[in-house]
């Protein structure tokens, strides 16, 4: 069985977003790039499956700041390929250019499955998943949570709003949006890592011309915007509890 | 009976990987071959505040490692009670490093083999990538000290030699309540007229509880890191708010090559109490309970500085708990036990805070002052969820000075 997992790089929400001077993108200078979580589940599903019932595992991301410390961390937990995609990734790049331009070097590695985030904090146009899904043909389930193989087959289970969960059974080759993986991303201990950093190989693939149709474009990035019908109260605590009274007479209900 | 050599401890474990993690704990601390000498006493496991709820507790595990079993220990997971208080290594007649070398190697041993609780693998991962097990901004490190008089002096900004230069550390940094003892430490050294600085956001943490807690590897990353950012910048020293970070500068760093004269900020202070003292105005009248931390009294014979601040304050009555200097009680939190509580409660149903405030409490204190920053949280935390130890104010000593200069 082989097994793809497909890995986007988004900004570390750990700092404050700036947008940018032209007011349409964010300001990148100070911004660190860190696994998308759910890609990063994706990946532990695929090791998850491999250990159950053995597979070749390729893990494949965009080389940008940050991919090769995902790669050789994959490595570690157990990745059998590691292939960093060489393109135009910045600026306008969407999840319809990367969809298409990924197309080939999926199909070059004839995946039976391939398991990807099922959304990212960068997604505009539309998730990854089911524009890969779309491009290569093959059927699509996302907000997975637990995947059985059996057969040719898979068993996923899809989590639905409101507690609901189903069981549906998808033919190979597929496509997976990973919700959350069977447990947790395993922690891998620094000195694994810069052992994997030894031995394994990072292949490169580039990636053809990007096609930027299909996606949004931004035409204003802004902060959210204090609406005219809310007042805002300052002030010391008693200040704004003397304020809250009053209001609170103003309108009856005291 | 084969007569009792090293080869034949050694040999007790024919199996390729015991020799291994044999060879790990011999070479993971200074002393490590005293392993051989241990004559199952039984003092450690005794005195191990979480050893009746260990499957192996420090003499068991020797005694499975002598015995060949050690694969039996990797299927446990209560070595992970540990919390590298160092009480085992101070009464161990033979002097074997237990706590460095065989409980940190077990747990190293336990982190490879994946054997780690969730909650422990969260803070190992945030300190690997934001450089602080809270997973705070590293741009924000040095956010405590916006608006203090006379201005923190942050190295990479003002790019002049200091005499001091101030390791903050993660908690004084980050935490909220532990950010008031930053605050405080700040203003005694500048009361002092101290020429201090700090290396906000170039500062890592200093990886020493996450050592303790089996993460070898990340303490290298992370000692690397800062002694990369030591070699920058001139200083005459380095003064640390948290024992772990002192431990680890002290004695490990200079193990990776880092070496570099450091102190505790209680033992600097003392050493200017003379000047001190006449600033200390204002009366803290009260009867005050000094918690000794692991990593300043036992682990490193600091018990006097600390006190001598405390008796320095007008006012101050300092009274002993009955557990005091080198037989203090662990707050808890170190070898990765501030990021183990959900896992420790869950086994033991019990925190070893609360036992320490109850002492506190008996004392008859109505402070307890503590000198290390995982502490203030810890017990304040067992003070509001026990009955009875409702008045029992906890205090950095840094914060007591701080009053007391008014
Ligand atoms: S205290 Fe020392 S000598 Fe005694 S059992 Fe423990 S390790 Fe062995
Ligand atoms: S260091 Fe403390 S907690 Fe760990 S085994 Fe020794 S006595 Fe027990």
């Amino acid at each position: 069985m082989n097994i793809v997992a497909l890995f986007k790089l988004v900004p570390d929400l750990v700092e404050e977003l700036e947008i940018d001077g032209n007011g349409t993108a964010l300001n990148m200078d100070f911004l660190r790039l860190i696994i998308n979580e759910f890609d990063d589940h994706a990946i532990e599903q695929a090791i998850l499956l491999k250990e159950r019932g053995g597979a070749q595992v390729s893990i494949l991301g965009p080389d940008i700041e940050g991919v090769e410390d995902v790669l050789y961390t994959a490595a570690s937990k157990g990745a059998d390929r590691l292939i960093k995609l060489t393109g135009d990734f910045q600026g306008k790049a969407n999840n319809h250019a990367m969809a298409r331009a990924v197309t080939s070097a999926l199909k070059e590695l004839q995946p039976d499955l391939i398991l990807t985030g099922v959304q990212a904090n960068t997604d505009l146009d539309g998730s990854l998943g089911p524009l890969l899904a779309e491009y290569l043909d093959m059927p699509y389930v996302g907000y997975v949570s637990g995947v059985k193989v059996a057969d040719g087959k898979v068993i996923t289970r899809k989590e639905y709003p409101g507690g609901l969960v189903a069981e549906m059974e998808i033919k190979l080759p597929a496509v997976l949006g990973i919700q959350a993986a069977e447990q947790p991303p395993r922690y891998i201990a620094v000195a694994k890592v810069r052992q994997a950093m030894k031995t394994a190989t990072i292949e490169v693939r580039t990636l053809a011309e990007s096609d930027l149709s299909g996606g949004s474009t931004i035409r204003r990035m802004f902060k959210p915007e204090a609406g005219t019908r809310a007042e805002m109260i300052e002030g010391s605590a008693e200040e704004v509890t003397t304020r809250l009274l009053d209001i609170f007479k103003e309108i009856g209900v005291l | 009976m084969p007569q009792m050599t090293d080869e034949s401890v050694r040999a007790g474990s024919t199996r390729e990987d015991d020799i291994s993690f044999y060879e790990k704990v011999l070479a993971a601390a200074p002393n490590g071959e005293q392993l051989r000498l241990c004559l199952e006493c039984g003092n450690c496991s005794g005195i191990c505040p979480f050893g009746y709820l260990m499957t192996y507790p420090p003499s068991r595990l020797i005694a499975m490692l002598r015995a060949d079993r050690f694969n039996k220990v990797l299927e446990t997971d209560t070595v992970w009670m540990c919390v590298s208080c160092y009480a085992c290594t101070a009464v161990c007649p033979s002097k074997i490093p237990l706590t460095f070398g065989l409980m940190t190697s077990v747990k190293e041993e336990l982190l490879l083999a994946g054997n780690v609780p969730a909650e422990l693998q969260t803070a190992l991962a945030n300190s690997q990538r934001y450089g602080n097990p809270q997973g705070e901004s590293p741009r924000k490190r040095a956010d405590w000290a916006n608006g203090i008089q006379p201005e923190v002096k942050i190295m990479g900004k003002v790019k002049q030699p200091v005499d001091v230069l101030w390791f903050v550390g993660d908690y004084p940094s980050y935490h909220p309540r532990v950010q008031s003892t930053t605050k405080a430490l700040a203003k005694v050294l500048n009361a002092l007229g101290v020429d201090f600085g700090i290396l906000g956001p170039d500062e890592s943490s200093d990886g020493d509880s996450q050592r303790l807690a089996g993460e070898r590897g990340l303490f290298e990353m992370l000692a690397e890191k800062n002694g990369k950012v030591f070699s920058k910048y001139q200083f005459n020293r380095i003064i640390t708010t948290d024992p772990h970070a002192y431990n680890a500068i002290k004695n490990e760093y200079p193990r990776l090559g880092i070496s570099y004269p450091v102190q505790h900020f209680t033992e600097y202070l003392v050493e200017h109490l003379e000047q001190l003292t006449p600033l200390l105005k204002h009366e803290v009248k009260a009867k005050v309970t000094y918690h000794d931390p692991c990593y300043l009294g036992r682990a490193n014979g600091i018990f006097d500085q600390p006190r001598a601040l405390l008796e320095a304050i007008p006012g101050v009555e300092l009274v002993e708990m009955a557990h005091n200097h080198a037989n203090s009680l662990c707050c808890g939190g170190g070898g990765g036990g501030m990021w183990l509580d959900g896992f420790q409660w869950e086994k033991a149903h019990v925190r070893m805070s609360d036992w320490r405030v109850r002492e506190a409490v008996t004392s008859g204190a109505s402070i307890l002052a503590v000198a290390c920053p995982y502490e203030t949280p810890r017990f304040e935390d067992a003070v509001k969820s026990l009955n009875g130890s409702g008045p029992l104010i906890v205090k950095d000593i840094a914060e007591l000075l701080a009053e007391s200069l008014g």
